[in-house]
């Protein structure tokens, strides 16, 4: 019996997403390249009104709140 | 984007002989115990580690105790006025080009390395721990300086 087109592509589609993964490795910023992510505007919690009305938007529209409490900016030093 | 990069790891660890500083260190660093740090203006354990290494500085440096706290800042003005504001009273230099840096390859900012009058590394400490890290490099650096 011959094996089906699609069969044969998922297949090929598989082997190469697998490959891909095993060889790829994510991009890291090393510890003296961190400049950048400590610069204050790299916080997402820099604009106290800004947050505030996204606050006031997030209660409003989905009656959630909170959830703020993870720090966005920083070196990740020491 | 694929982009191969290696996970941070010290490629020269303890045991190993540490590269040579940048010229412009200016001191003498030759048979001396060494205390070499790793910062940055932007990083603030490092900048809680200064005022500890004057004080480390103080009491050990007439004993022959040498340390050189390495920037890797990319600024060289930002660099200035850290340097400025802090005044270290030990000698600082700028990693131009992270020439240094990429070599040792530090595992975290900052970090330090004791080094020995033979030039090998004798003890690593990443990141800067308040008391706890003052203790073990007084401990160490004088167990340097006694050996002769």
């Amino acid at each position: 019996m011959k094996p089906k087109p699609c069969l044969i592509l998922a297949a090929l589609a598989t082997l190469a997403l697998g490959s891909g993964c095993s060889t790829t490795q994510a991009v890291r910023v090393h510890p003296w390249e961190r400049s950048l992510l400590a610069d204050s505007i790299m916080d997402p919690g820099r604009d106290a009104l800004g947050s505030a009305m996204m606050d006031h938007v997030t209660f409003s529209r989905e009656a959630a709140t909170g959830g703020r409490g993870v720090g966005g900016a920083g070196c990740g030093c020491n | 984007m694929l982009l191969s990069a290696g996970a941070a790891r010290a490629d020269v660890a303890v045991g190993d002989l540490f590269p040579p500083l940048p010229a412009a260190t200016g001191t003498e660093t030759h048979g001396k115990v060494l205390l070499v740090d790793f910062w940055a203006s932007w990083c603030a354990p490092c900048k809680a580690s200064f005022p500890a290494y004057g004080r480390l500085n103080a009491e050990l440096a007439p004993r022959g105790l040498v340390i050189v706290a390495v920037s890797v800042d990319d600024d060289p003005g930002a660099y200035a006025s850290f340097v400025r504001r802090f005044s270290p009273p030990f000698a600082v230099v700028l990693d131009k080009g992270h020439a240094l840096v990429e070599r040792v390859r530090v595992p975290t900012m900052p970090t330090c390395y004791l080094v020995d009058r033979e030039g090998r590394i004798r003890y690593l400490h990443a990141g800067y721990h308040g008391e706890e890290t003052d203790r073990a490099l007084r401990k160490e650096a004088e167990l340097l300086l006694s050996e002769k």
